[in-house]
């Protein structure tokens, strides 16, 4: 074991002391140190994390083993980490920004009594824990120890504020929909292990392990793991959850619902990218679903006036252009996609609570406007945010988007298309949003006017940090065709997509075509981002009912009512007739009639004992009769 | 002859002089302190027994009394891995039971404790029985002292809900006992030391080794097994647990459902697969499918159940249907779930019914739609009951999660439809125990929650040793594991 490896444990085990400490000592810590501690431990990880990338980039990729978790003679499941470039990559990114939204933190949380900030600060902790044992495992049941584990995370958090019903229904509803995704991710680690025997990593990609499993084995295993990532990362079937999840407070809403947890589907499915490249049919599933889901989520956010619910749909579409790369076979384009909207997105999200923070707590973009003037650099800030996701050169969303709608056009030009579509509605949406925000004459109350102000610094430093990152962030994925030894973050993360990169085949693009597609795609984003400005920087309030199509996305294809009547009241309905009907009268009548068959029974028996001779002597020969015959006839 | 006292013995006689000291004590406070003392130097004796498990140190863990006669039976008890963990499951029960319960007041208080040692002695003496006569006798005399437990001190309506336990179990019974016979019938002829000579026997060896045709097992097992079916309960035949559960005193449901419905896959394990092997293959499908059933239909019960004490009930039937299911997978990481998860479930149910038991003597209700808000009256309680509630339903790093990745993996080895139809508990457990959450701590306060204290210090200590369990069991189960391997080896050679 090499000398680096031995401090490995600690990157996810200090979080887990900030935990400990701020949930322990939470009637007693005061705010500066809860916040304090909070942040600390996740900056010491970060730091950690980032000498273990320097030693991964070196070449130090290894497995490190600390004890059985179980161990019995058909199935050993070891409490390890695998410490390898995918992971190492995904280390910095959830323990950089979640430093940063701990910073943050310290001053959004800061009007909550000490021992709710305290609170806070440890579910927060606790969450980065889940998410590091998440990326670290390596075999499948660590790695579901930390799924189940931020799902429990992001319930506690959504629910925060648990006194509000609708807060407390939106946290269970996002567990609830992520247990129906972990059944599948169950399953097919059971499948794993009946097969195999095993659930390392290490040990099921290797080639033996590999020839053992049928077509049939690894379509089957990699679609219930597939149901797993579209509960997680929010992708159709299992999407509605995620903006509901909007009513945790923001900056959890940053962290988790948009940086880390929601692409822990992606991280899965690049951690298993060989069984899937094996898998073609699973890889059309992904593509599909991936795409749908991003055009379905894209549309909702055109028409939404609440400014996390846009953010929050447009994370739905964003995730589901990483499924689309990882369905086409671009392992590191949606890796690469993972990182850079971490940092636009959660920069938006950030954004978005320093306005809402100086809103007094308002979301309604249409009470908003004119804010550029009041809060300048949560302003500049956040448009470099929006250029970054609507896919302009050259900053960080662009060279991934890139990246992904080139892979998607070698694939299946229709598949291009629309994502680039989608690039457009993105464009637009996120233009109306900045605009009806930032633009135009501010439309809320005098009292919200007189109270604009631009926030403190712990919420503005993470802010600039962050843009800036948002916007040179996607320089190290540079394409080929721009700059000669481009694309570092490809060789780095090589090791990890050998196997898969060599039995794909790969249709390399030309040049010329290259800078087509890319320019029809930035020209036509280009076109809807203005158009955007023009028509929001504008906008007035208006009390018209909408109809017809609008109505619909308003009202989000009426997804959720849909689910209510096939789901939600199905089961209530069975739960009742199970109650009311087969346990009250059928079972519990059969064991009561029982019952009263016996009492029945006994008391026309007692008419036998009746006490008169007479009646003895009668039956004494009817019996003495039947005997007679049975004797004579048998 | 042992020329010294063994653990078995030690397991079953305390409890019993315990019991009887409990019955003559004068004064409430006496007996419970006799009570709880007795229960901790049980606990200890059993710690000490898990030490102990070397071949060598046999004679500490077996000894056969024997009485001339020409029955064929003997007081045979013994202790192997199953035993050895379900008899710290009830010495570690007891204890729990009394501190969490410490401040209670029951009438005629040593009768009360009297009687809950005599449950232990007899828990203690099926968990040990090597002999199926003596198996029988405790089997009943774990059950008799409940019965007057439950409908001396339950609910209001608790004559109408221990006569419909008491003739289940009774019934029950008797079928077992038939079987006994039967089998006994059938086992070879025994020679004693002193040369008695007696036609038939009760060891559990010559049980196991009973000339039983196919068609005898076949029916034999169906006597049996509704036996132990009805006290686990399986569904059609758990309908006695609610009502049982809901009117017995907040103590005594906690022996039943963390310790007695374990009698019943206990059983299954060392009387039921080894002594009808040939039936247990032909029949596991229809008993998977009851369990599996059951474990559906108690969970779907369970979401619009209102009443607190019943829906934790039905979720025991879910656990304990999917306990049932992986034992009749047999294969060796489904039965191992099933050791792990008999003492998982044991502590998890004990841990709610004492959060339960807090809030129905502070509010007097236990209906879910009348609570709310309990969190910000009682942060503490409320983290204590959201830990156990999410390790009940097998959140991992909690033990639960070790027994039911174990379980669900045999099971999926054995037949894929079963595992996946089970596994929608999973989400249906999830679904429930939200929701009861949701209901009962969070939200607003309302009239009756609002003078709702925090808990006191006996209850901290018991809830926090609880929640340690958890972890501690959660993150390294592999001790746990390792009482049981061998027990586990030696029942799948059976098959």
């Amino acid at each position: 074991m090499s000398n680096f490896l031995q401090i490995v444990w600690l990157i996810p085990i200090l979080p887990l002391i900030g935990f400990i400490i701020n949930g322990a000592g939470r009637n007693i810590l005061s705010k500066a140190v809860s916040g304090f501690v909070g942040s600390a431990v996740i900056f010491a990880s970060f730091l950690l994390s980032i000498y273990v990338f320097i030693e991964v980039k070196n070449g130090h990729s290894e497995v490190v083993h600390y004890f059985n978790f179980i161990n019995i003679e058909s199935l050993k499941i070891a409490f390890a980490f695998k410490i390898d470039p995918l992971s190492s990559l995904f280390l910095l990114i959830i323990t950089g920004v979640g430093f940063l939204i701990h910073v943050y933190s310290t001053s959004y949380m800061h009007e909550e009594p000490s021992k709710d900030f305290a609170k806070y600060f440890s579910f927060l902790n606790l969450f980065v824990f889940s998410m590091l044992l998440l990326v670290m495992g390596a075999n499948y049941v660590i790695m579901f120890i930390g799924w189940e584990g931020v799902g429990l995370c992001s319930y506690l958090l959504i629910g925060y504020w648990f006194k509000n019903n609708d807060y407390t229904n939106a946290g269970k509803k996002a567990f609830i929909m992520n247990r129906i995704g972990d059944l599948g991710f169950l399953l097919a680690v059971f499948w794993l292990i009946s097969k195999l025997g095993t659930v390392s990593f290490d040990e099921i990609f290797s080639q033996v392990s590999l020839d053992k499993l049928s077509l049939a084995d690894k379509t089957g295993i990699t679609l219930l793991l597939f149901v797993g990532a579209t509960g997680k990362s929010a992708q159709i079937p299992l999407y509605t959850w995620l903006p509901d999840a909007m009513a945790g407070p923001t900056p959890v809403s940053a962290l988790i619902h948009a940086a880390t947890m929601v692409t822990a589907g992606i991280y899965m499915i690049a951690r298993s990218n060989i069984l899937y490249i094996m898998a073609p049919l699973t890889q059309h599933v992904v593509a599909i679903t991936g795409l749908a889901t991003a055009v379905l989520a894209a549309t909702i956010a055109l028409k939404q006036n609440d400014i996390k619910k846009v953010l929050a749909y447009s994370t739905v579409s964003q995730l589901g252009y990483m499924f689309l790369a990882l369905g086409v076979g671009a392992y590191t384009g949606a890796v690469f996609h993972v990182m850079t909207h971490a940092f636009f997105k959660a920069l938006l999200f950030l954004g978005a609570g320093s306005v809402i923070h100086a809103m007094g707590g308002e979301q309604d973009m249409r009470n908003m406007g004119g804010l550029k003037k009041y809060m300048s650099i949560t302003h500049l800030t956040f448009l470099l945010g929006c250029l970054a996701i609507a896919g302009m050169p050259p900053f960080s969303g662009f060279f991934s988007k890139d990246e992904i709608l080139a892979a998607a056009y070698a694939n299946n030009p229709i598949l291009w298309a629309v994502g680039v579509f989608t690039a457009v509605m993105t464009a637009f949406y996120m233009f109306r949003l900045y605009g009806m925000t930032f633009l135009g004459k501010f439309r809320g109350t005098q009292e919200q006017e007189h109270h604009l102000h631009e926030s403190p610094a712990a919420i503005t430093i993470p802010l600039i940090i962050l843009a800036i990152l948002a916007v040179i962030g996607g320089w190290i994925g540079i394409p080929e065709i721009f700059m000669h030894g481009g694309h570092r973050l490809e060789a780095f993360l090589e090791p990890v997509f050998r196997q898969s990169n060599a039995i794909a085949t790969k249709h390399a693009l030309s040049h010329s075509k290259e800078y087509m597609l890319m320019g029809i795609s930035v020209a036509a984003a280009f076109i809807a981002l203005v158009f955007a400005w023009n028509k929001f920087s504008k906008y007035q309030k208006s009390e018209t009912v909408s109809t017809g199509f609008t109505k619909l996305l308003e009202n989000k294809w009426y997804v959720e009512e849909f689910y209510n009547a096939i789901i939600t009241k199905p089961i209530n309905s069975l739960s009742a007739f199970f109650n009311n009907i087969i346990e009250k009268k059928v079972i519990d009548g059969l064991v009561n009639g029982t019952g009263k068959a016996v009492n029945y029974g006994s008391r026309q028996l007692r008419w036998l004992q009746s006490g008169q001779v007479g009646a003895y002597i009668l039956l004494m020969v009817i019996g003495i009769l039947i005997l007679f015959i049975i004797q004579l006839f048998l | 002859m042992g020329s010294y006292i063994t653990f078995p013995e030690l397991l079953i006689w305390l409890p019993l002089l315990a019991g009887i000291i409990c019955f003559f004590t004068k004064g409430d406070r006496a007996a419970r302190s006799m009570a709880l003392l007795f229960s901790l130097i049980i606990l200890g004796v059993s710690v000490a027994s898990l030490f102990y498990t070397d071949t060598k140190f046999v004679n500490f863990n077996a000894v056969n009394y024997y009485y001339p006669n020409n029955l064929g039976n003997t007081f045979f008890v013994g202790l192997d891995g199953t035993g050895r963990l379900l008899t710290f499951l009830t010495a570690l029960a007891f204890p729990i039971i009394f501190i969490a319960t410490y401040k209670s007041n029951y009438k005629n208080a040593a009768s009360f404790f009297g009687l809950m040692m005599l449950t232990q002695s007899g828990l203690m003496g099926v968990f040990c029985s090597m002999d199926a006569l003596l198996f029988y006798f405790f089997w009943e005399l774990a059950l008799i002292p409940v019965y007057f437990l439950c409908s001396k001190w339950g609910g209001e309506k608790r004559i109408q809900a221990t006569f419909k336990f008491f003739v289940y179990t009774f019934a029950g019974s008797l079928l077992m006992l038939i079987g006994i016979i039967y089998v006994y019938q059938h086992t070879p002829d025994r020679t004693f030391e002193d040369g008695t000579i007696a036609a038939h026997s009760f060891a559990i060896s010559s049980f196991y080794n009973a000339a039983l045709s196919g068609t005898e097992q076949n029916w034999l097992f169906w006597l049996f097994f509704v036996a132990f079916a009805i006290k686990m309960p399986i569904f059609p035949f758990h309908t006695w647990q609610p009502d049982t559960y809901d009117q017995s005193p907040t103590s005594v449901t906690m022996v039943l459902s963390g310790i007695m419905v374990k009698m019943g896959l206990f059983a299954v394990i060392r009387w039921l697969i080894p002594l009808f092997p040939l039936a247990t293959v032909k029949f596991s499908h229809v008993v998977m499918i009851l369990s599996i059933i059951g474990i559906i239909y108690a969970s779907f019960i369970a979401i619009l159940q209102d009443n607190l004490k019943k829906l934790v009930a039905y979720s025991s039937i879910a656990h304990i249907g999917l306990m049932c299911a992986a034992l009749f997978a047999m294969n060796q990481l489904s039965v191992q779930g099933v050791m792990i998860q008999m003492f998982n479930h044991g502590i998890n149910i004990i841990g709610l019914w004492i959060v339960i038991d807090l809030l129905e003597k502070q509010t007097g209700v236990k209906q879910i739609s009348k609570l709310g808000g309990v969190a910000s009256k009682a942060p503490v309680l409320t983290i204590m009951l959201v830990i156990i509630a999410l390790a009940n339903i097998a959140l991992p790093l909690t033990n639960a999660f070790i027994g039911e990745f174990l379980m669900f993996s045999g099971l999926y080895k054995f037949n894929i439809w079963y595992t996946a139809v089970a596994g929608i508990g999973i989400i249906l457990a999830a679904i429930y125990t939200l929701n009861m959450i949701q209901k009962v701590f969070y939200g607003n306060t309302n009239s009756i929650t609002e003078s709702v204290k925090d808990i006191s210090w006996n209850e901290k200590l018991i809830l926090g040793f609880i929640v340690c369990l958890i972890f501690v069991i959660g993150v390294y189960p592999q001790p746990l594991i390792d009482i049981t391997k061998e027990s586990v080896t030696i029942l799948l050679s059976k098959k």
